[in-house]
């Protein structure tokens, strides 16, 4: 999961890192009220759960309080690139020397995490790696010993930051292993006039796998609608924009599906992947999400019996079809593992909307021409 | 033959005795696995029987290997206690860790990894399927009626699409097939099995899987360029994946510019692969190639 700026704020200041004063307010008034608070003159930031938000409109200085009232009326509600900014945060202007780019991420191909550094922060770190590779220090942390004070010292020194940035850099990596993050960025890191290490932004990428032991719980307000619903249903269903609705067990074969369906020149409404299991109470559950998208013409089922026996999955289908009212045509692809049986009982259930197909090419193809005519 | 895992292999299985572990250890036995015993500190000493055979639980992985001579151990230990397990069978210096468990936090697989790399063992998985090697020995989740003995090497990602095109290609078979997992971290990358199946004399050609989400494909083209000799047919998924989600697969995501499917294909067909636009055209494209052989011919199926 993927952390606001004002909950990586809040991270960083909990482990020692500077960041400037501020607050979060979800209207126009509380941002007039967190400007009154913190001096008057601000800046007011968008928060949503991507990049750009500068070039956006998203962050912008305001004079006075009354002026950051204006500029958060005008900033909440705001699409950027797809999120809408339900929040901003309120902070006060740091007065800025020198800007710079640090941050960990794992590096998959070595299996262990890398630090980056480059004196030229406040841009995207990766067009700057494009551009100037030279300018960007990346050094890879040994997984034993991780970022010490010394191995701190020498991210700073390779990316051309100021010696005092070390105590920062290994504050960082704190925060990275101790709260189980596979990426903490900040871009960027400000030398102040004051002469302040400050962190003017942040980017913090949690692990999913390690919320079993983590000790903070994170308010998600990144999802809404049908990716909401879903993950209260504990399936795994990422919201797509087309018309084909698909359901499939395992991740590999339910992303293959996707492209299937577009290869038939329809466009996947989602993915979603049932798992192995496939009981009738998964299946009604997936169905339900997947016909709640009102986008979505036909449905796909496509199961690839291996553990799993298609007897059970059709089974399933059935069971599902009782709780769950079909609306639009279902196709269903069962093979492998008791596929026959499968079949069977779906062909004896003989209900009006459910088309079977035997292979996953011809399944997609028939999904596809169903919402072509529903079209 | 076959790689990493053979009739001679003995197995034991860390976490037998939990309701997965006992499944699966079920079906590997039924595979024709040479299952020596499981791993459990507070059930030592107990021998369970599984469907007519006894196998003994012993209170730690070095005590198994001493016991027993094991030289697989596959992991069925959950999320919270996985890293201990795979340090432990690191330290019992057993050459292959094939890890099953789902949800690892990265942080203990980087950890575990790093261990294990400075020891003898290595580590398949995790979020993996395991491996097969059909009418031999089957080491994890993969199951084992769906295909039969045979001569194409399979090296994959994803679980589901490995049975899915072990089932297309059924006619022809397979020397291994290995699932190394759909985590951002893992021990035996595609490099590793097509090295090793480039060694293997039992396997004609090699069947390639991969997805979004770094650049271990990009990196195995380069590999099979310089090293592969034998036919390598491909498939990537996640075309229509869109940037900065997961896909399912922890490790499954297209970042900014990278991990791209449409990078990966360019990539491989570049290094002279064929990669299929769907499962079955790619298991065609292996039907299409070992009937130029003077093998088998198959008829494609209908598709949009």
């Amino acid at each position: 999961m993927d952390l606001f700026e004002h909950q990586a704020r809040e991270l960083f200041e909990r482990y020692g890192v500077l960041v400037p004063r501020a607050e979060v307010a979800g209207s126009a008034p509380a941002a007039r009220a967190a400007a009154e608070r913190l001096g008057g003159r601000v800046v007011v930031k968008a928060q949503v759960k991507t990049g750009g938000r500068g070039k956006a409109g998203g962050v912008k200085l305001a004079a006075d309080p009354a002026a950051a009232e204006l500029t958060a009326r005008q900033i909440l509600g705001m699409d950027i690139k797809g999120h809408t900014v339900h929040q901003v945060m309120v902070a006060e202007p740091v007065e800025v020397e020198r800007e710079f780019y640090v941050g960990y991420t794992l590096d998959r191909a070595r299996g262990r995490f890398l630090a980056i550094a480059s004196a030229e922060g406040g841009m995207e770190i990766e067009e700057v790696a494009a551009r100037r590779p030279e300018a960007v220090a990346r050094i890879a942390v040994d997984p034993e010993e991780g970022v010490t004070e010394a191995k701190a010292a020498e991210i700073a020194a390779a990316g051309g930051l100021p010696a005092e940035a070390a105590a920062t850099l290994h504050r960082l990596w704190t925060v990275l292993t101790e709260q189980d993050a596979l990426l903490v960025e900040v871009n960027p890191l400000v030398v102040t006039r004051g002469g302040a290490i400050v962190a003017l932004d942040g980017k913090v990428t949690l692990d999913d796998n390690a919320d079993f032991r983590r000790t903070y719980a994170y308010e998600d307000t990144g999802g809404a609608g049908l990716e909401a619903e879903a993950a209260a249903k504990g399936l795994n269903y990422v919201k797509l924009d087309g018309e084909v609705g698909v359901i499939g067990n395992g991740a590999g074969l339910v992303m293959s599906t996707l492209d299937v369906v577009a290869g038939c020149g329809a466009r996947p409404a989602d993915f979603l992947d049932i798992g192995g299991g496939a009981s009738a109470e998964v299946m009604a559950d997936g169905l339900s999400v997947v016909l709640g998208d009102p986008h979505v013409r036909s449905v796909l089922v496509n199961v690839f019996g291996g553990i799993t026996a298609c007897d059970a999955v059709a089974e399933g289908i059935v069971r599902a079809l009782d709780t769950v009212t079909l609306t639009k045509p279902l196709v269903v692809r069962l093979d492998g593992n008791s596929a026959a049986r499968g079949r069977a009982i779906l062909t004896e259930r003989a209900h009006p909307l459910v088309h079977q197909v035997d292979t996953m090419d011809g399944a997609a193809a028939r999904a596809a021409e169903l919402a072509a005519v529903a079209a | 033959m076959a790689i990493f895992l053979t009739k001679d292999s003995k197995v034991i299985v860390q976490g037998m005795t939990g309701a997965e572990g006992m499944k699966h250890t079920r079906r590997m036995l039924a595979a024709g696995t040479d299952i020596v015993g499981g791993v459990n500190p507070r059930k030592a000493g107990v021998q369970i029987d599984i469907d007519g055979r006894t196998v003994p639980v012993f209170g730690s992985v070095g005590e198994a290997v001493d016991a027993t001579g094991a030289d697989v151990t596959v992991l069925f230990v959950p999320p919270p206690f996985a890293k201990a397990a795979v340090i432990e069978a690191a330290d019992a210096e057993i050459p292959l860790a094939v890890v099953i468990t789902e949800g690892i936090p990265v942080h203990d697989a980087v950890a575990f990894h790093a261990y294990a790399r400075a020891r003898a063992t290595r580590i398949i998985g995790p979020n993996c399927p395991g491996l097969i090697s059909p009418g031999q020995s089957n080491a994890g989740i993969i199951p084992s009626d769906i295909t039969k003995p045979g001569r194409i090497g399979l090296v994959s990602k994803s679980g589901t699409l490995t049975y899915q095109l072990m089932y297309e290609l059924r006619d022809i078979g397979f020397s291994s097939c290995v699932g190394i997992g759909g985590d951002p971290v893992i021990g035996t990358t595609h490099i590793d099995a097509l090295a090793a199946f480039e060694a293997d004399p039992d396997t004609d050609l090699i069947v390639m899987i991969g997805e979004i989400g770094g650049d271990a494909e990009e990196r195995a083209a380069r590999f099979i360029a310089e090293r592969v000799t034998k036919p390598v047919v491909g498939y990537i998924a996640g075309f229509t994946a869109p940037e900065g989600r997961t896909m399912g697969h922890a490790g499954a995501i297209v970042s900014g510019s990278s991990g791209t499917a449409r990078a990966k294909k360019e990539a491989l067909e570049a290094a002279g692969v064929r990669v299929g636009a769907t499962p079955t055209e790619t298991a065609e494209l292996v039907f299409a190639l070992l009937a130029d052989a003077g093998d088998v011919h198959r008829a494609g199926q209908g598709r949009c």
